[in-house]
């Protein structure tokens, strides 16, 4: 045994870490928890910017002849408006509770593979900001806008180069193919951990239904996402390298574009909506003091969906003149997927039957979501009405039907989850007052701004104007759309308020305060690092309620 | 946790492994954007408005193909190779998988400079241009891809640095090669036979 | 409320107002759908509103469980049957619909009119009888009796467009490389407003379109007069200066005037434009002063349009308005 020469230094003292040193351990981290709240930060940061953009258009469209924006301003802001809030603000976020809560659910310690989980984020982080850089870059020849003008689904041919000349269209393919790659990352991560890395004794069927649904949906996004990419990568070769493939002077099809995007696009709505629902299958429960009421066919209802939203994309192409044949196939699609869906709702409801509602924040906004869920619901049948469709489409009516289902439904589920699980990854309580605050304004504000535009699209006003004209019947019903944007907005200031503050402020959470059933809550809030000190072993679907309650555990029931 | 009373399973608990159930599903997510651009091809066939057609300039590849086929094999028989601990042999079947792989290259891209130099077919000349780069560049490209894991895995193996407990790693390039020329077995039925 | 606000008025284009069969037909399923859907809602809303109320927890019984109950076979299959059901009857009427709309016979004395949507405007031309005009169709009003509807074959020269005009029928898109095809058929005269209803660039918002029907002897009058070639301008007048400066600047390139040289196609013909209500595909009234604005820089008028200023200097600039207030 050798001696060392040289005398050693004693270990440095134990000083408290510089932001640098904290920034750094982010940065570099792999831990599914920080990537996780590191996604829903940077959702939340392009949430306020996608709200500044729709403030901007609502404020153009307040009255008729408006001048508050020019009309190449107003088409760049509907088109990033709709992209951020799908792709940077959407998929992030639920990527994002995805991450911070299937391996505490299903009892393990990380995702599969926490390097790409890392490489997830940081693509998705970058694909964002080079969309967004597009604002910065100077404007391109004739006028054309800088950052992207051809609406969040980019029909063809008005992204060829003939129509969208200098760079603009190019950031949006290219953001939107790197965030692709992080969505497919994330999906491969999430699904290979749900399938290979639950803790004994949690079968398929003992899983949450949260963690049931988010399988279904990474699965989904696999087979979803990629058909966009692969457009997205077709598009490109056509303005970069002057291909053909949807250059009608040359025999392209513009239809074929169609086909591809909302192979991509009708799915992707159900990878939106599902995680909303399955914070909802979490949430309504614990707040009902009741099991969920028929989880086998929620299951069931799940994997429907998935496979049906596969089927049923040309409901969105209804007016391109396809056949009579292939538009009733895709009204009968269509019809079909929504039974499942509405059987969740009514599950839910047989949920709170016969419980203890207590009305805290996460259940108010749950509560919320069920009408305005319905409401989604049933306009989205009236639009798979094909001959009630060729009034409706391509307008206001359809605006109202998706801003019922991304807000009034998802945002409002995300908002009843964040409530839930904030103390979970923080330790302490949001404020109940700021909460109910919060969701007054936003409820009203929500309602006042969208239910208006389903009368806007009945009485002609079409999508993607920058105005309208006067005696056309629409004032009354624009304004009241506008007038709702500020009641949304306080309504957001005050979420924003409660999240920082609490974060010092609130009071302390425990481990288990809302009194709840799955893994995430048997242990620290936040959990440590490692997540759970003994890896738990489950025999039925709520293990915390059969430790809680041994005299009548679930298993015997299930 | 406290224990809790409950059913005791009667079969010990197996999950899947991680590394092929992982590629599995990128597996699923690249045979989505691969069904794009054969949907696109197929869509496109006689469509195109000028310029040369593929029964013109397109001819079977055979040598390519023997090339891809025969790559899957040796690659097989090296993972098998390594699971038995013949480390030698292993090394041998997969310094054969990369040449395979790297004529199936070279294949390309002799076929590529004489449809360019020779029939002035290119990317943007006409549907079928645009279709045949686009489907047949995006295999390649994959076959790049996947050359690359194969040669790290081979410098690896060259400086004796692989034993048996790595066989599932290479497993899972082994499931992506695999993919890789079931796509080419597509590829070349759609472009190459029905294509013509 | 409802049937008040979405009262049609002249210039509101309410799709519950319906003149013209097709239209008619999809605002009769529509009503059916309405009263079916406010049932459900009504039925569902009710049982999330009963079961909150009822069932919120009380005082006394924070800390302790309700009986929980693990589902019900009757109840999830009474709520899976009754929406199939429902989907099977919408589905049945959907299919019925759709053929009456997209599978009606053209009889032989249908009127036909090819549409050609373009950036920012509507070129309509009716081959057989040799009319050539812009954004505004006119059709002739039809009976049961002696029905005369109207064809449109639709199509498009720059990127994809939707044809509109809420009243008179549901929306068919114009799309590059592919013909489509509808049908109107009004039974009343009147003016009917429409516009595009897919994004199409910067001035999407002002391509507006207006249908006119009008009783048949009125329509054919309108169709003879069309066919004239331009009105005979007297010498010596401001408006035969005016047609002078016409001809000798680029207008041509891309305007028709029936005859004289101009034969240009990429802008809309113009040998009948003061027949028309608006310029610039509905953006102005079509007035001599806003006539006089557009050909100065038609950009004020229509930040975007592809119609360039053609740096004319007002004597010009009047004396082209003369001429072109003689184009009726």
């Amino acid at each position: 045994m050798t001696t060392t020469r040289f005398p050693i230094a004693a270990p440095a003292e134990e000083s408290t870490p510089s932001v640098f040193d904290r920034l750094h351990e982010w940065v570099i981290t792999v831990d599914h928890k920080r990537l996780g709240i590191m996604y829903i930060v940077f959702a939340l940061g392009f949430l306020v910017i996608g709200g500044l953009e729709a403030t901007l258009i609502r404020l153009q469209l307040a009255v008729p002849d408006n001048h508050v924006v020019s009309a190449q301003t107003f088409n760049t802001l509907f088109t990033m408006h709709g992209t951020t809030m799908v792709f940077l603000v959407g998929m992030p976020i639920l990527a994002g509770f995805a991450n911070y809560l299937v391996p505490l659910q299903i009892g393990t310690r990380d995702l599969a593979f926490p390097r790409l989980n890392s490489f997830a984020f940081w693509v998705t982080c970058f694909g964002g900001l080079l969309l967004y850089s597009s604002f910065l870059t100077a404007p391109a020849l004739f006028g054309g806008a800088a950052a992207p003008d051809v609406g969040w689904f980019g029909y063809a041919p008005l992204t060829e180069p003939t129509y969208s000349r200098g760079n603009a269209t190019d950031y949006w393919v290219i953001g939107l193919i790197i965030v692709g790659f992080g969505s497919i990352a994330g999906a491969v991560n999430i699904a290979t951990t749900i399938l290979t890395m639950r803790t004994k004794g949690m079968t398929l069927g003992r899983m949450p239904l949260f963690t049931w649904i988010t399988l279904v949906v990474q699965c989904m996004i696999l087979v979803a996402v990629s058909p966009l990419t692969a457009a997205l990568i077709l598009l490109l070769l056509d303005r970069g390298l002057g291909a053909h493939f949807f250059d009608t002077q040359a025999g392209g099809s513009a239809v074929l574009w169609q086909h591809f995007f909302w192979i991509f696009g009708h799915p992707e709505v159900y990878v939106l909506m599902l995680p909303g629902f399955g914070f909802l299958s979490e949430i309504i429960p614990v707040f009902s003091r009741k099991v969920i009421f028929g989880y086998p066919v929620m299951v069931a209802a799940t994997v429907a969906i998935g496979f049906i939203s596969l089927g049923v994309w040309a409901h969105h192409m209804f007016s391109v003149g396809m056949s009579p044949a292939a538009n009733t196939y895709f009204a009968i699609a269509t019809g079909l997927v929504g039974v499942p869906t509405g059987i969740k709702l009514f599950n839910w409801i047989g949920t709170m039957w016969g419980g203890r509602i207590q009305l805290r924040t996460p259940m108010l906004f749950a509560i919320a979501v069920l009408v305005q869920f319905l409401i989604a619901g049933i306009t989205g049948v009236m639009l798979s009405v094909v001959p009630f469709d060729w009034q409706l489409t391509d307008t206001y009516f359809v605006v109202a039907h998706f801003h019922f289902v991304l807000v009034g439904s998802l945002l409002f589920a995300i908002f009843a989850a964040v409530y839930y699980w904030y103390p979970k990854a923080t330790g302490r309580m949001l404020s109940e007052r700021l909460g109910k605050w919060h969701f007054w304004l936003f409820l009203v504000g929500f309602n006042l701004t969208f239910i208006p535009q389903h009368f806007a699209g009945m009485l002609g006003m079409p999508r993607r104007v920058y105005t309208f004209l006067p005696e056309r019947g629409l004032e009354i019903w624009n304004l009241a759309s506008s007038i709702g944007v500020a009641f949304q907005l306080a309504g957001v200031a005050c979420f924003v308020w409660n999240l920082i503050r609490s974060y010092r402020r609130g009071a302390v959470a425990g481990n288990d305060p809302w009194d709840a059933w799955t893994l995430e809550w048997a242990t620290s809030s936040p959990p440590p690092a490692y997540n759970f000190a003994e890896l738990p072993v489950v025999g039925s679907r709520r293990p915390l309620w059969d430790l809680k309650h041994p005299e009548d555990p679930d298993w015997q029931y299930e | 946790m406290t224990a809790i009373p409950m059913p005791q399973p009667t079969t010990p608990w197996t999950l899947p492994r991680r590394g092929p159930v992982g590629i599995l599903l990128f597996i699923l997510a690249e045979s989505s954007i691969f069904a794009v651009f054969v949907a696109a091809y197929l869509f496109y066939i006689g469509r195109s408005l000028t310029g040369p057609t593929p029964r013109e300039v397109l001819q079977f590849p055979v040598v390519m193909t023997v090339c891809l086929l025969s790559s899957s094999l040796t690659i097989h028989l090296a993972t098998r190779a390594l699971r038995n601990g013949a480390l030698g042999r292993f090394l041998r079947y997969w310094l054969a998988t990369v040449l395979l792989g790297a004529g199936f290259l070279a294949g390309t891209a002799r076929e590529w400079h004489e449809l360019i130099a020779e029939h002035h077919l290119t990317i943007s000349t006409n549907l079928f241009g645009s279709t045949y780069y686009a489907l047949v560049g995006l295999h390649a490209s994959h076959v790049i891809a996947g050359m690359v894991m194969l040669l790290i895995v081979a410098a690896f193996g060259l400086a004796g640095r692989i034993r048996p407990v790595h066989v599932e790693r290479a497993d899972v390039i082994s499931i992506y090669w695999h993919f890789v020329d079931v796509v080419w077995i597509v590829v070349v039925t759609v472009v190459y036979v029905i294509g013509r | 409320m409802l049937s008040i606000a979405l009262q049609a008025t002249d210039t509101v284009s309410s799709i519950f107002a319906p003149v013209s069969t097709p239209a008619v037909k999809e605002a009769d399923l529509a009503k059916m759908v309405l009263v079916l859907s406010a049932v459900v809602f009504v039925v569902v809303a009710g049982l999330v509103a009963y079961s909150v109320v009822r069932f919120r927890a009380g005082r006394g019984e924070q800390g302790t469980e309700p009986p929980q109950v693990y589902g019900s076979a009757q109840v999830e299959a009474a709520w899976t049957v009754i929406p199939i059901i429902i989907v099977i009857v919408l589905v049945l009427a959907t299919g019925r619909v759709i053929h009456e709309v997209q599978a009606a016979p053209e009889p032989p004395n249908a009127v036909r009119v090819t549409v050609v949507g373009r950036q920012w405007w509507w070129e309509i031309r009716y081959p057989e009888l040799g009319v050539v005009t812009a954004n505004e169709l006119h059709v002739p009003v039809s009976d049961s009796a002696h029905r005369q509807p109207t064809f449109l074959t639709l199509e498009s020269a720059d990127v994809a467009h939707s044809f509109w005009v809420p009243r008179v029928a549901g929306k068919t898109d114009l799309i590059p490389n592919k013909t489509n095809r509808m049908w109107v058929e009004p039974h009343q005269p009147g003016t009917y407003l429409g516009q595009c209803a897919e994004y199409c660039g910067t001035q999407h918002a002002h391509m507006l379109l207006r249908v006119v029907a009008e009783p048949p002897e009125q329509f054919a009058r309108w169709v003879e007069q069309q066919r004239q070639n331009a009105a005979a301008v007297p010498a010596d007048s401001a408006a035969a200066a005016g047609r002078r400066v016409f001809l000798g600047t680029a207008c041509i390139s891309c305007h028709t005037v029936g005859g004289t040289v101009a034969t240009g196609r990429y802008g809309p013909d113009l040998t009948h434009l003061m027949s028309r209500e608006t310029i610039g595909a509905g953006v102005a009234p079509n007035t001599r002063d806003r006539l006089r604005a557009w050909v100065r820089n038609p950009d004020d008028l229509k930040h975007g349009v592809l119609m360039p200023a053609m740096q004319l200097d007002d004597e010009q600039l009047d004396q082209l308005v003369e001429y072109l207030l003689t184009l009726r």
